[in-house]
C-alpha cells in the first residue's frame, strides 16, 4: 500500500491552493488519504473529476489537483450524475460533509444509492456545520447544547447515514476515521474499485466546533472482515453499532447504472417521422 | 376554415382533432390544432381547436365556423374558448341530450346528428368517428383523404379498428342541413361534399410546439438532457427519450428539478451540450442553479414552456408570465440569454440558435415557449436548416512555461473551455468567485474583472438578424413576443388592409437587448407592446432600457384565453378614436 511508484506520487495529486480549513482539521487527513489511493491506483490525474458542493469538505475539489467542480450547496451528486452520464470514463469522486449531503442535499443522496452510478461518495462528517459557524446537522445529537441556533439541543434523533444509504439501495457501504490514515486510504482504494455506487463516511473531526471529537481518537474500532454481501445481515451490523464502527459495512455487485448509446440514426430520420407522407401523428 | 370540438374525457374530441388536422394537410391545407383540457387525468373535458387553410396559419381566429359537441359534458368551461357567431354550424347528437343553455341563442344553427346511433350499427364503431365524417363533409374536406388520415392515425391499432373507423366516416360524412347555418368561409348546406381522390399529401410536417423544441435542441447539438416531468413541458422530454438515445446521446430522469438543471451543468461541463425542459415552478426551483452556471460559465439550455401562475397556477393552460423571473430569477450580477419562439415552426430554430448561442458564449439560455406552443400541432413547412457554426471555442494544450487559465481575460470576454480528461487544461470550476485560473477569489478586482467579462461576452456579440422578426411597416408598430406574435400578426394584416399601415415585431432574442436596433425598428412609430400577462411584463422590461419612444401603450393581459386577433384590433381603435377626443 505505501509502495507508489514514482510516476504517481500522492502530492502529484494535490493542487497549489492552500486550504481555508483550521489546524487539525480532520479533512487534511481525508485530502492526503485521497491522494494516496489516488497514487495507488495510478489513476490518470486528468481524467479524476472531484465534486463537491458546499462547506468546509467541499472546499476539497479545489484542492486536488485535476478536473473538478465546487458547485452548490446538496447538489453534488446530481451534477456528478450528470457528468458521469454523458462522460463514462471519467472517474468521478463526490466530496462534502453531513449537512451537504444528507440535509439540504438529503433527497439527492437517497436517489444517487439507487441510482447506483459508478462514483465514490466521500461524507467528512463531523456532525456540525462549520462554515456557517457551528450548527447543529442532521448527524448531531439531539442533546448538542452549543449552537445559538439550538441552544437545548435539536431535540430530533440523528440521521444514520449508513442504515440509509442501505435502505435506499447502495452497493458499498463503508466508514472511516481521519485520524487512521492507513486504514482510511485502503477503504478508500476499495471504494473506488468497486463498481457502482461507494459511499464512505469519514469521521472527520472539527476541532473548532466539536472539540470533543478529539475522543473519537481511542473510541472507533473495526468492524469484522468480510463485509457482509446480505443486505439483512448488513442491516443487523449497522443498526446495532455505535456509529463508530471502521470497515466496509456493505458491499455487493448491483446493477450499475450507466447509459452507452450508440450512433444509430441521423436527425434526417428522426425528421422525416413529421413528413404527413410517413409517420401518423 | 375553423372548427372546435368538445367532448367529456374519453369522447375522443382530441383524437377527432387530430384526424381533422391531418386530414386538412392531406387535401393540401396548412392547419393548427390547440387543445384545451381540465386538470383530471382522465375523465375530466377536453377540447380540440382547429383552423385550418391555405396559408400558414399560426393563431386561432375570433370565432369558429364549426362547433362539434360529442356530448355536453362540461360544455360551459369551454364557452369563453370558443367564440360562437350566427354563421357557426353547430353539430350534436340528439341521444346526448339538450343543448346547454348559454347555446340557447344559436338553438336554429343545430345540426342534429345520430352520432351514437349511427356508430352501434356498426361492430367497433366509435362515435368520435362518425362526428370526423360529419365535420369532414361540413368542411367540404374530401373524403378520400379523411379516410387516409383515419388509416395513418388508426394503423398501430390494427386493421379492424381502421376499417369501422373508415365504416364510421363515411356514415357521419353527409352535407350539413341545419336551418339557416351558413358556415364562413365555406359552400352552403346545398353543395355536395366532396369524395374526390386526394393527391399524394404535400411535403409538410404535422408537428407540435414542444416536439419542435426538442428537434431544436437536437439540431442545435444537444446529446444530454435531464429531464424531470412537469405540465405543460413533459412531452419535450418524452419526444427526446427515445430519440436522444439513436443519436448516440442519453437522458437522465432526475429526481426533482433542483437534480435536473445541475445534471446538465456536470454533462456540459464534461463537453456535452446539454438541455433540459421545464415549467414556471421547475424554473424557479432551478434559479440557484443557473447562477452556477453563469458564474462558472458552463453552457446549458433550459426551455420553459409557461403556464398559467404564480405557484401551481393553471397547469394545462397558458400564459406569458414567466418573462420577469427568465430576466430577473437570478441573484447576483447574473447576466444571460432569455429567448422566446414566435411560432410552433419557430421552436425549431429558437431552440437550434439558443443552443448554439449557448455554447459559442458560454452562457445560460432560458428559452420561453408555451402551453399555447407547446401542446399545439401545426402543420407547416419543413423548417429551413441554418448552419450556424458557433459552438463551443475549445482550450488546446499551452505552450511550455505557461499555465492554462480556465477564465482568462480576453478582448471579447470568451476563454477557451477544456473538457475532463484534456492533459494539462484541468481546472475546478466554481460558483465563488474567482480569479482568471478559477481560484477562488474575494479580491474586489477579480470581481469586478470577471463580472464584466461574463457581461461583456454577452453584450460584444453581433447576433445578425434573427434578433426579432420585423414584419411590415406603418405608423402603428405592434411590438410582441411569444405565441402571441401570430394574433397580431393577424391584426396588423387587418388593420393594414383597413388602411392603418402597420409593423409588427416579434422579438425573439429578448437579453442581451439589442437596444439600438430595435429604437431603429420603432423610431417614428406609434408603439403598442403587445403581451399575455397581467403586468405588462415586456413593456417594462423596454421601459427600463429606455428603447420605448413617448407615448408607447401597452396591451396586456392574463391567460388562459390567448389573446385574439379582433380583441387586438378592437384596443388599439378604441384607444385611437379616445386620443382624438
Amino acid at each position: 500500500m505505501t509502495s507508489v511508484s514514482a510516476a504517481h506520487s500522492a502530492k502529484d495529486y494535490k493542487s497549489e491552493v492552500k486550504p481555508v480549513w483550521c489546524p487539525g482539521c480532520g479533512h487534511f487527513g481525508v485530502l492526503a488519504a485521497l491522494t494516496k489511493a489516488f497514487a495507488y491506483l495510478e489513476l490518470p490525474k486528468d481524467e479524476v473529476v472531484t465534486v463537491s458542493g458546499i462547506g468546509c469538505s467541499s472546499r476539497i475539489a479545489a484542492y486536488l489537483d485535476g478536473y473538478g467542480f465546487h458547485g452548490v450547496h446538496g447538489r453534488a451528486l446530481a451534477l456528478a450524475a450528470g457528468l458521469k452520464a454523458a462522460r463514462p470514463e471519467l472517474t468521478l469522486v463526490v466530496a462534502g460533509g453531513d449537512g451537504d449531503g444528507f440535509s439540504i442535499g438529503g433527497n439527492h443522496f437517497l436517489h444517487a444509492c439507487r441510482r447506483n452510478m459508478d462514483m465514490t461518495y466521500v461524507v467528512m462528517d463531523n456532525e456540525v456545520y462549520g462554515m456557517t459557524k457551528g450548527q447543529a446537522s442532521p448527524t448531531t445529537e439531539p442533546d448538542w447544547s452549543h449552537s445559538k441556533l439550538t441552544p437545548r439541543g435539536t431535540g430530533v434523533p440523528r440521521f444514520q447515514p449508513a442504515a440509509i444509504a442501505l435502505a435506499a439501495g447502495a452497493s458499498f457501504i463503508a466508514r472511516g476515521f481521519a485520524g487512521a490514515p492507513n486504514e482510511l486510504v485502503r477503504l478508500l482504494v476499495r471504494a473506488l474499485e468497486h463498481p457502482g455506487f461507494s459511499m464512505v463516511q469519514v469521521l472527520s473531526p472539527c476541532q473548532t466546533y466539536r472539540p470533543e471529537q478529539k475522543a473519537w481518537k481511542q473510541a472507533v474500532h473495526p468492524v469484522e472482515e468480510p463485509a457482509p454481501a446480505d443486505p439483512s445481515e448488513a442491516a443487523r451490523l449497522i443498526q446495532s453499532d455505535d456509529g463508530l464502527a471502521l470497515g466496509v459495512l456493505y458491499a455487493q455487485r448491483l446493477p450499475v447504472y450507466q447509459p452507452r448509446n450508440r450512433v444509430e440514426a441521423e436527425l434526417a430520420d428522426l425528421e422525416a417521422e413529421f413528413l404527413l407522407s410517413t409517420t401518423p401523428p | 376554415m375553423s372548427c372546435a370540438i368538445t367532448g367529456s374525457g374519453g369522447s375522443g374530441a382530441v383524437t377527432a382533432g387530430s384526424m381533422i388536422l391531418e386530414a386538412a394537410a392531406r387535401a393540401g391545407h396548412y392547419g393548427l390544432m390547440t387543445r384545451s383540457a381540465g386538470p383530471q387525468i382522465r375523465g375530466g373535458e377536453s377540447a380540440a381547436m382547429l383552423r385550418f387553410g391555405p396559408q400558414q396559419i399560426t393563431c386561432m381566429g375570433d370565432s369558429f365556423g364549426i362547433l362539434a359537441a360529442l356530448d355536453w359534458g362540461n360544455f360551459s368551461r369551454f364557452a369563453g374558448e370558443i367564440p360562437l357567431t350566427p354563421a357557426t354550424l353547430i353539430l350534436a347528437d340528439p341521444d346526448a341530450g339538450q343543448a346547454p343553455a348559454e347555446l340557447e341563442p344559436y338553438r336554429p344553427q343545430i345540426h342534429w346528428i345520430q352520432l351514437r346511433e349511427l356508430a352501434a350499427s356498426r361492430a367497433g364503431g366509435r362515435f368520435n368517428m362518425v362526428a370526423v365524417g360529419a365535420i369532414a363533409a361540413a368542411a367540404q374536406l374530401p373524403l378520400a383523404a379523411v379516410l387516409e388520415a383515419a388509416t395513418a392515425t388508426l394503423s398501430r391499432k390494427g386493421a379492424e379498428v381502421v376499417a369501422a373507423a373508415h365504416e364510421c366516416i363515411r356514415m357521419g360524412y353527409q352535407p350539413p342541413s341545419a336551418a339557416g347555418a351558413q358556415v364562413d368561409g365555406l359552400a352552403t348546406t346545398t353543395s355536395a361534399p366532396d369524395t374526390s381522390v386526394a393527391a399524394a399529401p404535400p411535403q409538410r410536417w404535422n408537428i407540435s410546439g414542444n416536439e419542435a423544441a426538442g428537434l431544436g435542441g437536437l439540431r442545435g447539438g444537444v446529446r444530454f438532457v435531464a429531464a424531470y416531468p412537469i405540465t405543460p413541458a413533459t412531452e419535450i422530454l418524452e419526444w427526446l427519450a427515445p430519440r436522444i438515445t439513436r443519436l448516440g446521446g442519453s437522458l437522465l430522469q432526475a429526481e426533482d428539478e433542483l437534480a435536473s438543471i445541475n445534471m446538465i451543468i456536470g454533462s456540459s461541463f464534461g463537453g456535452v451540450p446539454s438541455m433540459t425542459a421545464t415549467s414556471g415552478p421547475g424554473l424557479s426551483l432551478m434559479m440557484e442553479g443557473l447562477g452556477l452556471a453563469v458564474a462558472s460559465e458552463t453552457p446549458v439550455v433550459v426551455v420553459n414552456v409557461m403556464r398559467g401562475g404564480p405557484s401551481t397556477g393553471i397547469p394545462t393552460k397558458s400564459e406569458q408570465s414567466d418573462l420577469n423571473i427568465a430576466l430577473y430569477g437570478l441573484h447576483g450580477d447574473a447576466p444571460h440569454l432569455v429567448l422566446a419562439a414566435l411560432d410552433i415552426a419557430d421552436c425549431v430554430l429558437t431552440l437550434h440558435w439558443a443552443t448554439q448561442l449557448a455554447e459559442q458564449l458560454q452562457s445560460v439560455a432560458i428559452v420561453l415557449s408555451d402551453q399555447l406552443l407547446g401542446q399545439s400541432r401545426a402543420i407547416i413547412d419543413p423548417p429551413d436548416t441554418p448552419e450556424f457554426n458557433l459552438g463551443r471555442r475549445l482550450a488546446t494544450p499551452p505552450e511550455a512555461g505557461q499555465e492554462y487559465q480556465r477564465y482568462q481575460l480576453t478582448a471579447e470576454g470568451l476563454s477557451p473551455m477544456s473538457r475532463p480528461g484534456q492533459p494539462g487544461l484541468s481546472y475546478t470550476a466554481d460558483g465563488l468567485e474567482h480569479n482568471q485560473a478559477g481560484t477562488p477569489s474575494s479580491l474586489a478586482d477579480d470581481h469586478a474583472t470577471q463580472l464584466a467579462k461574463r457581461r461583456d461576452k454577452l453584450t460584444g456579440f453581433a447576433p445578425g438578424p434573427l434578433w426579432a422578426e420585423i414584419t411590415g411597416s406603418g405608423e402603428l408598430c405592434l411590438l410582441t413576443w411569444g405565441s402571441s406574435h401570430g394574433a397580431v400578426l393577424e391584426a396588423a394584416e387587418h388593420l393594414t388592409a383597413q388602411g392603418r399601415p402597420t409593423r409588427v415585431i416579434g422579438l425573439r432574442l429578448i437579453a442581451p437587448l439589442q437596444s439600438q436596433a430595435l429604437r431603429a425598428a420603432l423610431a417614428g412609430t406609434q408603439v403598442w407592446v403587445v403581451e399575455l400577462n397581467q403586468d405588462g411584463q415586456l413593456y417594462h422590461y423596454l421601459r427600463a432600457a429606455a428603447v420605448l419612444p413617448e407615448g408607447t401603450k401597452a396591451l396586456a393581459r392574463p391567460g388562459p384565453l390567448p389573446l385574439r386577433p379582433a380583441e387586438i384590433i378592437r384596443a388599439i381603435t378604441q384607444e385611437s378614436a379616445h386620443d382624438q377626443c
